[in-house]
């Protein structure tokens, strides 16, 4: 499968992810800079790698989510390229709307960097379909803007279309219902705090990570 | 011409940076301190011919984010 990293000024697990993705698919993933405003053709999934794209700058994510690159996302987004987006890159995703609410600062205020327990919400989707549903699974974290935040009816709507796809066992952050991870409507972007691209080998603690990228391989294969 | 544009948290979204400055005050020793709630001005110099329908524009689609924030513009 051919896959593609966004790269940002600022952002810095986009190598990690590219080594989880050619460690999964067996090929190298292109790395596609913001300013280009085309993708390679023939993909089978983009990733935005997790970081401070931008510095951060206005809100995390909210410049990158203007960049002609992202544009190109939301347009392959909206004709069903599956697009992950990974920490930073879930903050992206939510500043271009193509996932809903927003990722506020945490509730603790403090850079949270640890292994995190988390809890498999939904295994139906091309991300999870390696995971069992209510499977505890662990990944790390390591963010300041991990508060998912959306309104009461926008979170009741989601987890009615079965689109939350992990939660925190307990909570980190102060996300809304312990939100760790959210699909669109569609199921084809999937937006998470934690990085599984940091969890795909025995060396990094487990491979609950790994799984991920397996599974949906196998789905879009 | 100049604008001010003023962007807050929407009434019931937590603001954990507020919390902290509030707390901040109070260990500064001032009494009374309820609530603060942290937001953002920004200052705009705009061609004269700005339309007000594209500075709101610029407010939605950048400056504001309104899935949690609310904007207001001031002409300076």
């Amino acid at each position: 499968m051919k896959t593609a990293v966004i790269v940002f000024p600022g952002s810095n697990c986009d190598r990690d992810i590219a080594v989880a993705l050619e460690a999964v698919t067996g090929t190298k993933p292109h790395m596609v800079w913001h300013g280009d405003s085309e993708l390679p053709q023939g993909l089978g999934l983009i990733a935005l790698p997790g970081g401070f794209s931008y510095g951060d700058y206005l809100r995390c994510g909210a410049i990158a989510a203007r960049s002609p690159v992202v544009r190109a996302v939301v347009e392959a987004a909206d004709k069903g390229m599956p697009v992950i987006g990974i920490c930073n890159g879930f903050q992206v995703l939510t500043e271009t709307g193509l996932l809903p609410g927003a990722l506020m600062r945490n509730s603790g205020l403090n850079f949270v960097c640890r292994d995190v327990p988390l809890t498999v919400d939904n295994s139906q989707s091309i991300f999870t379909s390696a995971y069992r549903s209510g499977e505890a699974i662990t990944i790390p974290v390591a963010h300041h803007d991990g508060n998912y935040f959306a309104d009461a009816e926008t979170l009741d709507r989601i987890e009615g279309e079965g689109r939350v796809a992990f939660r925190y066992a307990a909570d980190i952050n102060g996300s809304a219902r312990n939100i760790a991870g959210v699909l669109n409507k569609a199921g084809n972007v999937l937006g998470m705090m934690p990085h599984p691209e940091r969890r795909i080998e025995a060396a990094h603690g487990g491979t609950d990570g790994r799984r991920l990228f397996e599974g949906l391989l196998e789905a879009v294969a | 011409m100049k604008l001010r544009i003023i962007v807050t948290l929407k009434n019931g979204v937590l603001d954990p940076q507020g919390k902290a400055i509030q707390h901040a005050l109070g260990g500064l020793g001032f009494e009374g301190v309820e609530d603060v709630r942290a937001g953002k001005i920004f200052e705009l110099e705009l061609a004269d011919s700005t339309s007000d329908a594209a500075v709101d524009e610029m407010c939605r689609k950048l400056l504001a984010n309104t899935v949690i924030e609310n904007y207001r513009v001031e002409k300076l």
